[in-house]
């Protein structure tokens, strides 16, 4: 089963759920940190890392000598990743997909692709819990493909929990997508519900089941709430703000390794989250 | 004319709400939000919209099944698993597929046509702090990238016209696509910390994107007295890497309470926190000059 962690609204606590919630487990975990581009799990889980892989996209090389400029290649490629002026081909790296689609039209054959770092996995362990994340080289624009590259550790038969990052754009898209259920944390703020209500649209779009942690639940208002209720979505949690929590959080220190109770808290909605998965299955 | 941008890398340190401040500070400036994913800016600048426009983000490629011989040439060519058999024809999930055309340059039937993706809105509103350019992405939508760009230049537009002194934008989290297209040109990123583990370990990552594109960068830590160990870490880190700090900000619920009411701190309290907000658009404003 794969759980992914969401939210429209960044540092509303995605990050805090999902290495708590792996801790909390009493059976071996998989954790994906699929937020490449600011990941942030290895401060609380501190795993082992055992492994480092460079992870690359192809993109093109052009051979100037069997070049004709025909243009080609600039005009299909629908990114602008390519430019030709008079005699010379401009390659804009970071603004290809990786697609193939130049060196395979060209009518010359003059285009090879070469593969271009963007960023690295990492793999460890950390107790019974298998630690991946992704890292994106600074300065590099395009992180879905790093997170597919992430998400292709994910084993059959595993629970795999997925840190997501905030939005709702491509890299979130590709985080979550081919989940089998989706928490989105949220706080009782307008801020909180505006995104709230943005990533649940991603959700149904994706047809994931969802649920929803109302996180700081008591510093604002209750609009969340009414949201939640007025729509049927399950609440799987509320965590009050807790200076101590926050102080934890500051330094890494994940809540249930001093505040035990929060374990039976999260092992209780990860029950939950498998009632509700078997009701829409039933459903169906 | 300058263009200033606060990011921070991580989420929730406190982009908006310093937009926002600032903007109600300032009189002679355009303000843009380019957190087009998320855009909460516009809650507590109450803007009337002026104008709409759809924005565009790519197309998507879509299949006719009368035409398709099933000969799954487009299959083998997707590098985006977006397209897949079943019995009658092929099928391309909207949301896979990146709108690089590829499967219909090389589909032998053209049985595959490029349809343009409505992928969200973009305004130019008036406020009484002054023009607010703004976007909507659409749900599931791509190419953040280019609604920021748009969003950009009409921010700018304004700004020459008008005879604006600044553009205030603030910006997406993460370092990615739509953070790059919100920093490059600008005159200064304003970097908003917090003193966690993972609000530095972040605000080091975004400091090293400004740096990449040449871009002066300042830092104001959010919430300092959270952890004021964490704080003076943060100070060491920006003494040592010659990073300007624009100031330091105090935890106060006042921040959560004046969202709550959909206003910005600095209209309604004129305690500490007001003045602390006040001094580092002091500090930005001096050295912008």
């Amino acid at each position: 089963m794969i759980i992914s962690v969401a939210s429209g609204k960044g540092g509303t606590g995605k990050t805090t759920v999902a290495t708590n919630l792996a801790l909390s487990m009493d059976r071996t975990v998989q954790f994906l940190d699929c937020d490449v581009e600011e990941p942030n799990a290895h401060i609380f889980l501190k795993p082992q890392i055992e492994q480092r892989k460079s992870v690359g996209i192809p993109v093109p090389e052009v051979n100037e000598e069997k070049c004709t400029h025909c243009g080609k290649c600039q005009e299909i490629c629908a990114f602008n990743a390519i430019a030709v002026i008079k005699n010379k081909v401009l390659i804009f790296p970071e603004l290809c997909h990786g697609c193939g689609g130049c060196s395979l039209l060209c009518p010359e054959k003059a285009i090879r692709e070469v593969d271009k770092e963007i960023g690295i996995i990492q793999i460890g362990k950390v107790g019974p819990i298998e630690f991946i994340n992704g890292k994106l080289n600074v300065g590099e624009a395009m992180s879905p493909p790093l997170i597919r590259t992430v998400k292709k550790s994910i084993a059959n038969g595993k629970i795999a929990i997925i840190d997501a990052p905030p939005g709702t754009s491509c890299p979130v898209i590709e985080s979550i997508k081919n989940s089998d259920f989706c928490i989105l944390v949220t706080e009782s703020t307008p801020f909180g519900l505006n995104d709230l209500i943005l990533a649940v649209e991603v959700v149904k779009k994706l047809e994931i089941p969802f649920g929803v942690i109302i996180n700081r639940f008591d510093i604002g208002d209750d609009k969340v709430d009414l949201y939640c209720k007025e729509n049927e979505i399950p609440i799987l949690m509320l965590i009050p703000f807790d200076m101590e929590i926050a102080s934890l959080y500051s330094r890494g220190i994940p809540m249930v390794q001093e505040k035990k109770e929060y374990t039976t808290k999260f092992l209780d909605m990860f029950k939950l989250i498998e009632n509700l998965r078997q009701q829409k299955a039933k459903e169906k | 004319m300058k263009q200033m941008v606060v990011i921070s890398g991580k989420g929730g340190t406190g982009k908006t709400v310093l937009t926002a401040s600032f903007a109600a500070m300032t009189k002679n400036a355009v303000i843009a939000d380019c957190d087009v994913d998320a855009a909460d800016l516009y809650i507590l600048l109450h803007p009337e919209v002026k104008e709409r426009h759809n924005f565009s983000g790519g197309k998507t490629a879509v299949v006719n099944m009368d035409k398709c011989s099933q000969c799954a040439k487009c299959i083998e060519v997707c590098r985006f698993n977006a397209i897949r058999k079943n019995g009658k024809g092929v099928i391309i999930d909207p949301i896979s597929c990146e709108g690089c055309a590829v499967c219909f340059y090389v589909c032998p039937e053209g049985a595959i046509r490029m349809e343009e993706n409505l992928s969200g809105e973009w305004f130019i509103s008036d406020t009484k702090y002054g023009p607010f350019v703004h976007a909507k992405l659409g749900v599931a939508s791509e190419n953040s990238g280019k609604l920021v760009t748009i969003v950009r230049q009409s921010a700018k537009l304004i700004a020459e016209k008008e005879n604006r002194e600044m553009i205030i934008i603030d910006g997406p989290p993460g370092i990615g696509c739509p953070v790059i297209s919100s920093i490059t040109g600008t005159d200064a990123v304003l970097v908003v910390t917090e003193p966690t583990l993972s609000g530095v370990h972040d605000m080091v990552r975004v400091i090293e994107l400004a740096g990449h594109f040449k871009i002066r960068t300042f830092v104001v830590i959010n919430k300092y007295d959270l952890n004021t160990e964490m704080t003076e870490k943060i100070e060491d880190y920006c003494q040592k890497n010659g990073i300007d700090l624009a100031g330091k900000i105090m935890y106060d619920v006042r921040v959560t309470k004046a969202i709550v009411n959909r206003k910005i701190v600095v209209e309604c309290s004129d305690g500490e926190i007001t003045q602390q907000i006040k001094s580092v658009w002091e500090v930005l404003q001096n050295e912008l000059k």
